[in-house]
């Protein structure tokens, strides 16, 4: 067969980005392999999600109604018993931690291959070409594999798929074998401060060592507040205990992909540029003209942050 | 309890460097113990100081160059090391999950241990995956990028954090016997002592075959093949703004608007 299964992702009632992300990367195999696109979308509020989820390009979506929040044992059973149903060439996933936590279950009990942490796919008759990184990001390669596979998806890679589909939703009547699932969620908590996802926010003012102090952050916060923006930063803020470890965006950190991103006084290590590199605009102030971070920035201003950024926030008050 | 602990030498790279066909070339090339398995390791090592495990075995799948590497994690505490080659691993430069898996879980039924420590991720191949995939073949339980890993256990139950996006944990309970992914950060793993590093020499290390293991050469044909490798092209085009900094401020501020990001 020649289908495409993508499963969706959501925590705490929400889909996660990488949900309509997944619409596209999934729609796009589809389209090479001439086959349908199907979604499924277990437990929690799956009628609601279906709705949402209902984009230009989604040919089906398969709703299994069992429990509030993710469950690899209940993922890993669903899929399988979707694939024997449904027999796609490719199952989609995304490469999140969850997706992480039953993907490769799910491709070891049906006896598939799995490339995991995908940035690009395409396919040519039964050859998936799949492009990911090797070495924190230093090379790219590409991989290739014949036949059925277990495919997981970077985030952030692909577009969200807008419009309305016309998908049909069914529930699909999953045999969940409850002795068989061997772990329990218990609750979830927010760390390292506050309830801020720094990856959900449109804006971010992301700061940097050339903050010089503590104090001077002030000016950082009256800038996220004129534009309604969220405050990140590089790993050495957070090191130095001026902001929570949520805030703190890079490879050790979070990966976000704000509509803009600004850094002030960051340099753009690598392992930085790793975590904000999607960022649809980047706008980089800095006093070195040969920061790393100009490599990448969109716009740039090479002059002193203490006066620019006063300058800016009082544009907004 | 017993504790197994997959360990990997990964390759690490220069800043500068070249590729060869699909490999990058030799002399840019240096080795590790992979950052993650070091957290895995030390967590191991503290569940045996703590009275909870009372033996501490690593395994890894890498030729006799990576011996060294594998000795530091015998340095830093574990009992003994299983080190599988073969000849047919020889020349192979991707080894994928399924192929991992296979030869792993042979170990692990040998072994028999109650808990299995893997790290999230390698450093050189990022597949994030074999830890997982091992659990399910060799029907344990298991839990994907643990930071935390309660050291009193409740039973048969091992209870963890995951480290979820967005600064979010899970707090999960998992039964043993069961397989941890191990994420950076869950402890502050330790240098080796000077003593620990004299004692490592001693340690039993264990080098099986495949055919030791009872596992068919055909195991290493993994169903991934690396066909072309390039550096990143870079997308640097940025737009300098000059003036005063209330010009340039203007800029911007004009530019959030044009966005639609501005309030």
């Amino acid at each position: 067969m020649s289908d495409v299964l993508a499963v969706t992702d959501h925590r705490r009632g929400d889909l996660r980005d990488v949900s309509y992300e997944i619409i596209t990367a999934g729609r796009q195999l589809a389209d090479d392999t001439g086959g349908d696109l199907h979604l499924a979308v277990i437990s929690g509020p799956v009628d609601d999600f279906a709705e949402k989820l209902n984009r230009e390009g989604v040919d089906a979506i398969h709703t299994v109604s069992h429990g509030e929040e993710f469950n690899h044992d209940v993922y890993t059973q669903t899929i399988t018993q979707l694939y024997d149903e449904l027999a796609p060439q490719y199952i989609l996933t995304p490469n999140s931690v969850n997706g992480l936590d039953y993907a490769p279950a799910v491709a070891n009990e049906l006896g598939l291959p799995v490339v995991t942490d995908t940035i690009g796919l395409s396919v040519n008759g039964e050859t998936l070409t799949a492009t990911r990184e090797m070495y924190g990001g230093k090379v790219e390669t590409t991989n290739e594999l014949e036949g059925d596979a277990v495919v997981t998806i970077r985030g952030a890679e692909w577009p969200t798929a807008d419009g309305t589909g016309d998908a049909v939703i069914e529930a699909f009547d999953a045999e969940i074998d409850e002795d068989a699932v061997g772990s329990t969620v218990n609750g979830f908590e927010e760390v390292g401060g506050g309830d801020v996802d720094i990856s959900e926010a449109d804006v971010l003012v992301s700061v940097g060592r050339g903050i010089e102090e503590e104090d001077n952050l002030e000016l950082i916060h009256d800038l996220a507040d004129a534009l309604d923006a969220t405050v990140s930063s590089s790993r050495p803020i957070v090191d130095n205990g001026w902001l929570p470890k949520n805030r703190q965006v890079g490879q050790s950190g979070k990966v976000v992909t704000p509509d803009v991103y600004i850094a002030i006084g960051i340099s753009g290590a690598v392992q930085h540029v790793a975590g904000m590199k999607g960022s649809d605009t980047i706008v980089a102030i800095n006093t070195d003209p040969n920061a790393p971070i100009m490599d990448i920035a969109d716009y740039a201003i090479h002059d002193d942050l203490f006066d620019v950024v006063p300058a800016l926030t009082d544009q907004f008050q | 309890m017993k504790i197994l602990v997959t360990v990997k030498e990964v390759a690490t790279v220069e800043d500068e460097f070249e590729i060869e066909g699909t490999e990058i070339a030799d002399q840019y090339l240096g080795a590790d113990l992979n950052e993650w398995d070091d957290y895995a390791v030390e967590e191991a090592v503290q569940l045996q100081e703590a009275g909870v495990a009372d033996e501490v075995v690593t395994v890894t799948i890498g030729p006799e160059d990576c011996e060294q590497t594998i000795r530091q994690a015998l340095a830093k505490g574990a009992d003994r090391a299983v080190r599988v080659w073969d000849d047919s691993l020889e020349g192979v430069d991707l080894l994928d999950v399924n192929a991992k898996t296979e030869i792993l879980s042979a170990v692990v039924e040998e072994e028999d241990p109650d808990l299995v420590l893997t790290g999230v991720q390698a450093g050189d191949d990022s597949f994030g995956a074999t830890g997982v995939s091992l659990a399910e073949e060799i029907g344990y339980q298991w839990g994907a990028v643990v930071n935390h890993l309660e050291h009193e256990f409740d039973g048969d139950v091992a209870s963890v954090r995951r480290e979820l996006e967005g600064g979010v944990e899970e707090l999960t309970d998992i039964e043993l016997p069961a397989a941890l992914t191990i994420q950076t950060g869950i402890n502050e793993p330790r240098y080796a002592s000077l003593r620990g590093i004299r004692q490592a020499q001693r340690k039993e290390l264990d080098v099986k075959s495949l055919a030791d293991l009872g596992v068919d050469e055909s195991a290493v044909d993994s169903d991934l093949e690396l066909t072309d490798m390039y550096e990143p092209e870079s997308e640097s085009d940025v737009t300098v703004w000059e003036g005063s900094a209330d010009e340039t401020a203007a800029e911007l501020g004009e530019l959030l608007r044009d966005k639609g990001v501005a309030p």
